[in-house]
């Protein structure tokens, strides 16, 4: 049995491999829990795929394909919100409309590219075993000041999550810290790239968040069950990935929603077995 | 009863021709109303007569497109915080992950500043706000457990946490039990006793007439303001409220529905017996 766990682990690709899946697990559960609670998933879903052309236009330019993600990802984050603001549509439509167009701009830059170097499905799924010794850098790097702002602003994207009105009546600056949390989320987009990609980052911002949700009743205990239960998923997923021959990417984030059907199910005072269980009595009758 | 609040500044406002445009059209027309320190002051009016505008202009949540407001006679933005608003309930989302005294606790930030946690005697003021709003013994609660009154009075508390010189609040009569009423009306006589100003919105005529030193008969723009007894006339009633008012055999009956809640009655105040 031991075996098994650390048979894998003899090769560096799978330890680099795992410590960066960990460590992307926790960031996008502790973020992802803002993006839950404050509804956000469909756009931390368009920042993700607004990163395509991002990285085509850095690799093009030979700049850091790091920065030119981060760039993207926060450019359409704003975008959405100045025709939501200014052009009298809704949101879902304008995350809708830029998704899209984000999208089709970068696998058509990068069809134009014709290279190898940048293979497409990498970017859409990730590719764990590639992890280099810099990459595992950055990612702690980024997630350190990620996870600080979290803390040092904790009360402060408390209340403006909570109750925008009294952050407003509070004299707290609603939109720059708006502004910050959607930085905070391109961030872990960006850092997530390599692990899961594109395509599956927005599940890893918002199963494992979701799932703690329904197991607890404060935002502290929240964020930190959803870590856990972020780098748990990263963990099973990758050694799922190992043993079955299954893209990592694919294989963290459907081990992740297992963890959501499982509370869902059976999460005290909230899921379906409870809330039926409670119910038994009125048909029993 | 504990008086452990000490008195504070008493608060004058002042709202100078404030005209508040909601895509173009006016929402608040050309408002102008001052308010004496320590007083309190009911206002009234039907549905969308900018009741709730008003409040929020006055918080500063809202562009005033004329006018200005001051406080203690400073420009309004130009002071320190000083303002609480008790909004409607249905503005939160009551399933979010925090317990009542965290929600009590928010009241504390404005003071607080960047970067700093809760100290001791944040924690006190919680605790006491809490205890004068009785609902001490949910502290621990998640806030979505709460009935519909607790949550009235949660939001009470933090208003009261916020130590404000000048208390909004938005229909806090509306869609709530009676002793939760009650508790309301105990406190606005506790705050005026310590000269906090109060601004309250309420569909309740009766209940204006008879708790407020001053009503403010509000349809977009200031219909009347003065004593109730002055403002609360079935000429003015009948320029606030239009065709929505109906006189059956001398009370006035407003056809008026409350906002959306579980407690969907309307509520029909009958103002004395208005003479046709």
């Amino acid at each position: 049995m031991m075996e098994l766990l650390t048979q894998p682990l003899v090769y560096t690709f799978m330890q680099r491999g795992m410590l960066a899946a960990v460590m992307v697990g926790i960031l996008c559960a502790v973020v992802g829990s803002y993006v839950v609670l404050r509804g956000m998933a469909f756009l931390g879903d368009a920042m993700a795929h607004a990163i395509l052309p991002g990285v085509a236009v850095a690799y093009v330019l030979q700049g850091d394909i790091l920065i030119g993600a981060l760039i993207a990802a926060i450019g359409v984050a704003l975008g959405i919100g100045f025709f939501t603001k200014h052009g009298a549509i809704k949101e879902d439509t304008a995350i809708g409309i830029l998704f899209a167009a984000t999208l089709s701009l970068g696998v058509a830059l990068i069809s134009t590219i014709r290279t190898y170097a940048l293979d497409l499905t990498h970017i859409l799924f990730g590719n764990v075993l590639g992890v280099s010794d810099s990459d595992l850098v950055t990612i702690a790097i980024l997630g350190a000041i990620v996870l600080l702002t979290v803390i040092l602003l904790y009360k402060e994207l408390l209340v403006v999550s909570f109750d925008p009105v009294l952050a407003a009546t509070l004299r707290l600056p609603t939109d720059l810290l708006r502004n910050v949390l959607l930085v905070l989320i391109a961030l872990v987009i960006v850092v997530s790239l390599q692990i899961v990609g594109v395509g599956l980052v927005a599940a890893m911002l918002v199963t494992p968040a979701a799932t703690a949700y329904l197991l607890t009743r404060r935002l502290p205990v929240m964020m930190l069950v959803a870590a856990g239960l972020g780098a748990l998923a990263s963990i099973v997923g990758l050694y799922l990935s190992y043993y079955f021959n299954i893209a990592s990417g694919a294989a963290v984030v459907l081990t992740a929603t297992v963890f959501f059907f499982v509370v869902y199910l059976v999460a005290p005072g909230r899921g379906l077995l409870w809330t039926a269980r409670r119910q038994a009595p009125r048909f029993s009758k | 009863m504990t008086q452990s609040a000490s008195r504070v500044i008493p608060a004058s406002l002042q709202v100078n021709h404030v005209t508040v445009r909601y895509n173009g059209a006016p929402a608040l027309d050309d408002v102008t109303f001052g308010v004496d320190a320590g007083l309190r002051v009911a206002v009234v009016g039907p549905n969308g007569a900018g009741k709730s505008t008003l409040f929020k202009a006055i918080v500063g949540l809202l562009p005033l497109t004329r006018g200005e407001i001051r406080i203690h006679d400073v420009l309004f933005g130009a002071h320190q915080e000083c303002v609480a608003y008790v909004p409607q309930r249905e503005e939160v989302d009551w399933r979010f992950p925090v317990t009542v005294s965290d929600v009590v606790m928010m009241g504390r930030y404005g003071s607080l500043g960047w970067l700093k946690r809760p100290g001791k005697r944040d924690r006190e003021i919680v605790a006491r706000c809490l205890e004068q709003m009785g609902v001490a013994h949910l502290a621990k609660h998640p806030i979505g457990d709460l009935s519909g009154g607790q949550q009235q009075r949660v939001f009470l508390a933090r208003a009261l946490a916020q130590e404000p010189h000048i208390l909004l609040m938005d229909e806090p009569f509306t869609g709530v039990d009676v002793p939760t009423q009650e508790a309301t009306l105990t406190l606005l006589d506790q705050l005026l006793a310590q000269g906090v100003t109060l601004i309250v919105s309420t569909h309740d005529l009766n209940l204006a007439a008879a708790h407020f030193e001053r009503v403010l008969l509000l349809n977009r723009r200031v219909i009347a303001y003065d004593t109730p007894e002055r403002v609360l006339t079935s000429e003015n009633l009948r320029r606030a409220f239009g065709t929505h008012a109906m006189f059956v055999e001398g009370n006035m009956i407003v056809d008026e529905c409350c906002p959306p809640d579980e407690y969907t009655t309307v509520q029909a105040p009958s103002v004395e017996t208005l003479k046709r």
